[in-house]
């Protein structure tokens, strides 16, 4: 019989705010998602340039992870198995929309790896990894809204087949500058809110 | 926990319109692999395996669909119309749908499209393949780079061990388009010649397409000739580079080393590597260096790019469902392109197709973002 796990802390950044636990920690009303997201990185403190780099969804997803995971004060010395999947409905579409343009005029034709690089969802997860050093089980999935069921599932999988240590779930989405959202929980042995559908449903709408 | 298997399937690619010519195919040495100069394609000459159009479409005319679908949705209906008509089972909300892919319809973002380009979102995708097929429950789109193909396979096994479904049908498919040519080609990693894995005279990689699909289930009633059992996988990342593999392999070495220990076997166990060997300089040293960091250096391996081309999200499937054969046929195919080897530590690349009694073998792919994903399959019958 599969354990119960719980939910022990949460992300949300959408309409130019960022809350942990359900508490606005950074909010700016800048005009565009680039000058928003870049301001929030700044109070955050990470002094991580590669950041500047990432693409809109990258970004995104980065800082949600940053937040979350900065504030469970992991001991940097010890390997963390915490697996990452991540969801969404729009991919990588900014990013392939921009390669696209890059390609579509033959006459000004210039594609770059640095873009073409973003051009696929689980980059982000990468990035994620890259800086937290998890070396750990991960997957991106498609939906076309947050799929509670399906995380929930997914999650309880890797933690009870010992896969994983704890998850971190969610939806990452970036279709422009007035639609991206982020979600992310960290499903854990221990913490105060149940694992299931409907606390994540619940988190998912605050 | 009981057994889980990967059974009936179909492969619709360059090479052939179903997994028993691809295979003969395989086996009588000959690719998919062609010089393309054609700017209706791409700009530039390239060496790609590109499904002839028209024998598409008169394929996908059989099936008299009065609606209209995209090139890849077309590869993807007609290659799993032919695995859920040879299992037999009714799609019910005991029956899963999993489609991979990385980029989709991406090539409805060019001008002059003939489909909406909302076409382009994954998860419309998704819904056109199940609403086709009638599927009761919701696709499951996986997009992770260049695992995808071979991580459905874990992910549909894991559904299935954890009692959500009985069966899981999966897809996948990737197409050629200029959209990920240009990308390639920027990165300088297309080779204008058929590409050469583990070869010490290897540039790059070839573009392919294909749509391969398989159904995989907890039922041993519903076991094609060629089935296996899908023992165990892992799927570990490198957290080193978002587009370079590792230079220690961790995430590969992880993967398998997840993957073993599930299985509770050892290196020795193995008989036989589909390995992912993408011909780039960089992939091919890192998986080198994996597979001897597990001991397996001495295991009979390939990498059926030579055959294929790198066909994205849908190479891992593609390369699996070849896997099953050599199985089957107890045959070991040749790793089409190589020569001599070309990576710091020693590999036993298949040099040419030969017959050879195999048990087990472990299937692995990496790609993009630091994804790697290793599985182990057991011949059952």
């Amino acid at each position: 019989m599969s354990q119960s796990y719980k939910i022990k802390s949460y992300c949300h950044i959408k309409a130019h705010e960022v809350s942990l636990n359900g508490k606005v920690i950074y909010a700016n009303d800048s005009n565009t998602f680039s000058e928003f997201i870049k301001a929030a990185y700044k109070s955050e403190k990470t002094k991580y340039p590669k950041f500047f780099k990432m693409d809109n969804l990258s970004k995104l997803a980065f800082l949600a992870a940053d937040v979350l995971l900065k504030n469970e004060n992991f001991d940097p010395e010890v390997e963390q198995n915490i697996a990452l999947v991540f969801s969404n409905k729009s991919s990588s579409l900014d990013t392939d929309r921009k390669h696209q343009e890059t390609i579509q005029d033959p006459s000004n034709y210039y594609p770059s790896p640095a873009v073409f690089v973003y051009t696929l969802p689980n980059i982000c997860i990468g990035e994620v990894s890259i800086k937290y050093k998890l070396n750990s089980e991960n997957s991106f999935f498609i939906f076309d809204s947050l799929n509670a069921r399906h995380l929930k599932i997914y999650s309880d999988i890797l933690l009870s087949n010992k896969k994983a240590d704890e998850v971190l779930c969610g939806w990452v989405d970036f279709e422009d500058d007035s639609h991206y959202e982020a979600f992310l929980y960290l499903v854990s042995l221990e913490g105060n809110t149940d694992h299931n559908e409907h606390e994540i449903n619940k988190l998912y709408n605050i | 926990m009981s057994s889980v298997y990967l059974s009936y399937n179909h492969i619709l690619a360059p090479l052939g319109f179903s997994t028993d010519e691809v295979v003969k195919n395989i086996t009588s040495g000959k690719t998919g692999l062609k010089v393309i100069d054609d700017e209706q394609v791409f700009q530039e000459t390239f060496c790609g395996a590109l499904i002839d159009k028209v024998q598409l479409t008169s394929r996908f005319n059989k099936l008299n669909s009065s609606k209209a679908y995209t090139r890849l949705e077309q590869m993807m209906i007609s290659s799993l119309t032919e695995v859920i008509e040879a299992a037999g089972i009714p799609l019910d909300d005991r029956v899963g749908l999993i489609i991979s892919t990385t980029k989709g319809n991406v090539d409805v973002l060019e001008v002059d499209q003939a489909f909406d380009k909302s076409r382009a979102y994954l998860s419309a995708l998704g819904r056109e393949i199940r609403t086709y097929f009638n599927f009761e429950n919701e696709a499951i789109v996986v997009s992770n780079a260049c695992v995808s193909g071979i991580l459905s396979v874990a992910i549909a096994k894991r559904y299935i061990n954890h009692g959500i479904y009985d069966h899981v049908f999966i897809v996948s498919g990737d197409i050629v388009s200029a959209f990920t040519l240009s990308g390639f080609h920027s990165f300088q990693a297309l080779s204008k010649t058929p590409c050469k894995p583990y070869d010490a005279n290897r540039v790059g990689i070839n573009i392919g397409e294909v749509a391969a699909s398989a159904l995989v289930t907890r039922s041993s009633n519903h076991l094609s000739e060629d089935a296996v059992e899908v023992l165990s996988e892992g799927s570990c990342n490198d957290a080193n580079h978002i587009s370079g593999p590792s230079r220690t392999g961790e995430g590969l070495y992880r993967s398998m080393q997840s993957a073993f220990k599930e299985a509770q076997l050892n290196a020795n166990a193995i008989d036989y590597i589909s390995a992912h060997g993408t011909a780039t300089p960089f992939n091919d040293e890192m998986e080198a260096i994996a597979f001897n960091r597990m001991g397996l250096g001495e295991v009979p391996l390939n990498s059926l790019k030579g055959y294929f081309g790198h066909t994205l999200g849908a190479s891992g499937l593609v390369e699996t469902i070849v896997g099953m054969q050599s199985l089957k046929n107890e045959t070991l195919y040749k790793s089409l392109g190589f020569e001599s080897l070309g990576v710091s530590k020693p590999l036993n690349l298949i040099d040419k197709t030969i017959e050879k009694p195999l048990q087990i073998f472990l299937k692995t792919a990496s790609g993009f973002g630091g994804c790697n994903t290793a599985v182990i399959f057991k011949k059952v019958k």
